[in-house]
């Protein structure tokens, strides 16, 4: 038996308003007008696919255990780097051994289904679990369709044999080259042709058909399937697509493009997640995947699905939320706007990739060290002791940091210092059970930020070197998510099951 | 066992540059400016200099690297140029390498000299630059006043402080300085304000406002010094001598270890202790004439006071606003308007506060004189940020004080 461990996502917690837009550009474009309802997720100028991705990962694998992940993929056609393994980074990001293999997938919006497929064929056949992620952040062209329509988000899913909480019963694939958008290499926005056409021929009959067959292929019928989950773009296609392979209309999915629009290549995965914290055990669920072409995987939720488990989920992570109606800042965080940082913004940030390598773990990994002889924990890890009255050498093992809750020690809000978003929060935190480090902060509410604040870590673009293209990633802290009002989904389901 | 630098060498000349946004000089013009009334005051002659020690803190933003810019400004005969470089302590610490150098006998007379040239970066404040390859990977990068600005949150938790309240002390301290400034020719800033200027100026780094901040200037400072025997025989009669120069420099403890709360400066209380010790004081509230700290940031004043062990811990702020460090108060501090209103050209700044109170302690400050003769005067230098830093103490007196 092969399929789904545990699930994660993670979205960002701006949600820019659809009004704002609408308010901003509909002199420009009218007929956009008919878009303006809801919001949608927008990466933070310190988010992107890598890191997404990252806190999908964590959200899935919460308290579990990572030495199982024998292979991290990353799907996406929004990824940071052209050449550099980004799943590459996740790997560090989440201190797993170095013997774990890494790929990145894509060129699709069907890319993280097919690597969905690739990890449950790979793990049927021996290959230990795989952690599949899928990430988006997609630029659209200033007052487009697509600019409205898209959300930044990542989705996690854990593919094993054991401990299963949605067995996968088969999939089926089909690749025809319907261009419905493409964007070539060296472009940055899409080109993208009617969407009536793209409706009518491309979902109207490239999935009911695909669907149709992976439903024969494994013996079953459109009566058989509970939960229908079709990710698009185009509002409605997901109901049409159902009525067309005589699958319940109360079997589809919402497509949550009011909630956080669509995350390309990871939203069938972020919705496959969102679908499965409300399964219940013995339900078949249909994904599909569509982009030149279809995939369709269907599964059958097993009793672990209602399982209590540490992760925020889609619900969670939805519920931490900040509207956004500054279109300025999304253009400029999206990088279609250049505003002027000023000199201090000129800064080299040159990163020596001699030293990032030497200190992986360090800095992608969080990982401090803890004296073996005497408990002190501290970051960075060093050959010699910080601890004061004892001189203790090269007695330091590993120590991760990431998990765990911190304090605000110190703290400022400098309106001085370049940052994208200011003014920028840092101070020092120290976490519980021992270590401190002087970090900034993200996600914050202004004149929220307290000495003795709750914080968690999370993985941020740190710097951006504009000049050669490079990123720089290390930790910052964001107030506690998991001590607000916003609860575990897992946990939800736990206390409804116990009911 | 080592005896300490106590009474061991004395100041025969010190100079000191107009501070200020000086579009008209190069630091090579600074350091001339400086040297020119140093050498006058000293009566010596360049030659009878054997080594020197340059203080700059941004060389890549003015001088460059290495001795050379003092020996060529200065044209030095070929004697030994150090260049230092220990963040805003650097001015202290080339007075160090030059009192040492007289102290230990390998030569008779030694020049210290500090300089910065920061308003050719074309942006207010301090230069932004890199910590080295590997910091710049896990550290911030953020702006002095956000580095110092902490100390202030960790303080108001600390001593239950309600932030208005901590904020108007740190306007006091402003105000103060200002006032101070306002009468000395050679400042940077010669405005007095009000608590009220303080309390409504544009926010820099939470709760530091623009008056909180000193200002970023150009400026050289310098010093010569000798034994106190050389400087009978030249013709000196009131000597200035060295009492006490300490340096304590963070170790990783406050940013990695275990205990420190954020709102002092362990570096200075080290340095403190070690500076008393040497000097004899045992009650440096009593003992001390006058302070010339480092007010690169009101905040860091306050807590100074209190590092320095001139206020009881948790009481900074009633001593502030009783004016107990005002000019006329009991142990004035900044009474020549400090780093805040003379200026912070970073390398000049330690070297500029033992100018002051030379010149204080000879009585030959003129409108800002203090009516009381000191006796001793205290300086402290700063470098870094609160989590990590340089602290560096010099006293200096009348010789048997």
């Amino acid at each position: 038996m092969v399929g789904i461990v545990s699930l994660g996502a993670y979205v960002p917690r701006l949600r820019l308003q659809r009004a704002a837009v609408v308010e901003a550009v509909a002199w420009f474009n009218a007929g956009l007008k008919v878009l303006g309802k809801g919001e949608r997720a927008m990466a933070g100028w310190d988010e992107d696919t890598i890191t997404m991705a990252l806190e999908a990962a964590r959200d899935c694998l919460a308290a579990g255990d990572r030495s199982r992940v024998a292979k991290v993929v990353l799907a996406s056609t929004s990824l940071p780097f052209a050449d550099r393994q980004n799943a590459g980074v996740v790997k560090e990001a989440l201190n797993l051994r170095d013997d774990v293999a890494a790929q990145d997938a894509t060129g699709s919006m069907r890319a993280g289904t097919s690597a969905l497929l690739d990890a449950l064929y790979a793990a049927r056949g021996g290959a230990g679990e795989i952690l599949c992620l899928a990430s988006e952040q997609r630029r659209a062209r200033p007052a487009s369709e697509a600019e409205l329509m898209n959300g930044d988000a990542a989705a996690a899913l854990l593919v094993g044999t054991e401990g299963l909480i949605a067995e996968f019963l088969g999939g089926h694939s089909v690749t025809v080259d319907f261009v419905d958008h493409f964007r070539a290499s060296d472009r940055i926005y899409d080109y993208a042709w009617e969407s009536r056409w793209i409706r009518d021929e491309g979902y109207g009959k490239i999935a009911p058909a695909a669907v149709n067959a992976a439903l024969a292929k494994f013996g079953l019928t459109a009566a058989d399937v509970d939960r229908f989950v079709l990710a698009s773009p185009m509002r409605g296609v997901n109901a049409q697509v159902a009525k067309a392979c005589g699958i319940a209309a109360g079997a589809v999915q919402d497509d949550l493009g009011t909630r956080m629009g669509d995350a390309g290549c990871a939203q069938p995965l972020l919705l496959l997640a969102h679908a499965l914290a409300d399964a219940k055990p013995g339900e078949r669920i249909v994904l599909v995947g569509f982009g030149q072409g279809c995939d369709v995987l269907v599964f059958q939720a097993t009793d672990a699905v209602t399982a209590p488990s540490e992760r925020l989920g889609v619900k969670g992570w939805l519920a931490r939320r900040k509207p956004e109606s500054n279109y300025v800042k999304h253009l400029f965080f999206g990088g279609a706007l250049a505003l002027d940082g000023g000199m201090r913004a000129e800064a080299d940030q040159k990163t020596a990739l001699t030293t990032l390598y030497r200190n992986r773990k360090t800095v992608l990994g969080l990982v401090g060290g803890r004296c073996t002889k005497t408990g002190t924990v501290q970051f960075p890890k060093s050959e010699i002791s910080v601890a004061q009255n004892v001189r203790m050498i090269d007695t330091q093992e590993d120590y991760p940091l990431a998990d765990r809750l911190a304090r605000i020690v110190t703290y400022t809000a400098d309106s001085l210092a370049y940052t994208p978003d200011p003014p920028g929060y840092y101070g020092t935190v120290e976490f519980e059970g021992g270590g401190r480090l002087l970090t900034e902060f993200t996600d914050v509410e202004a004149d929220a930020v307290s000495v003795g604040q709750p914080m968690r870590m999370m993985f941020r673009i740190k710097a951006i070197d504009e000049q050669r293209g490079f990123k720089r990633y290390f930790w910052k802290a964001v107030p506690d998510y998991r001590a607000s009002t916003i609860k575990p989904e897992g946990e939800q389901r736990g206390e409804r099951h116990q009911r | 066992m080592a005896s300490g630098i106590r009474d061991k060498v004395a100041i025969l000349g010190m100079g000191c540059a107009r501070f200020g946004e000086r579009w008209d000089a190069d630091a090579a013009n600074l350091m001339v400016e400086a040297f020119e009334e140093a050498l006058g005051d000293a009566g010596v002659d360049v030659a009878q200099i054997g080594a020197a020690w340059l203080a700059v803190g941004f060389d890549t933003a003015n001088v460059g690297p290495s001795g050379i810019p003092l020996s060529v400004a200065l044209r030095l005969p070929n004697i030994p140029v150090t260049k230092v470089e220990n963040f805003c302590a650097s001015g202290t610490e080339a007075f160090r390498g030059a009192v040492y150098a007289v102290a230990s006998g390998a030569c008779d007379i030694a020049l210290a000299m500090g300089v910065e040239k920061l308003k050719d970066t074309g942006y207010g404040g301090l230069p932004v630059r890199s910590r080295g390859p590997y910091i710049d990977n896990i550290g911030v990068v953020g702006s002095a006043p956000g580095g110092f600005a902490q100390i202030a949150s960790a303080y108001r938790e600390k001593f239950r402080i309600a932030p208005q309240e901590l904020k108007r002390a740190l306007a006091h301290i402003s105000v103060k300085s200002h006032a101070n400034g306002a009468k000395n020719p050679k400042a940077h800033l010669r405005k007095p304000i009000t608590e009220e200027q303080v309390l409504n100026a544009p926010m820099i780094a939470e709760p530091l406002g623009l008056f909180d901040c000193c200002g970023v200037s150009d400026g050289a400072a310098c010093a010569i010094v000798t034994t106190p025997e050389i400087a009978r025989l030249l013709g000196k009669t009131d000597l200035v001598t060295v009492k006490a120069l300490q340096l304590a420099v963070s170790n990783g403890w406050e940013s990695q270890g275990v205990g420190w709360d954020g709102s002092y400066f362990h570096t200075t209380r080290v340095a403190a202790a070690r500076a008393y010790n040497e000097a004899g004081v045992t009650n440096p509230r009593l003992e001390i004439s006058l302070m010339e700290v480092h007010d690169c940031f009101s905040i860091t004043e306050l807590v100074t006071m209190e590092d320095l062990g001139v206020s009881a811990d948790g009481q900074a702020v009633r001593d502030v606003m009783d004016g107990v460090f005002d000019a006329d108060g009991a142990i004035p501090c900044q009474i020549d308007g400090g780093l805040k209103c003379f200026g912070h050209p970073i390398g000049a700044s330690g070297i500029r506060m033992i100018y002051e109170n030379y010149l204080q302690l000879l009585g030959r400050a003129g409108e800002r004189q203090r009516k009381t003769p000191p006796v001793m005067g205290l300086s402290h230098n700063l470098g870094g940020h609160p989590n990590q830093n340089v602290a560096a103490i010099a006293i200096v007196g009348l010789q048997g004080a």
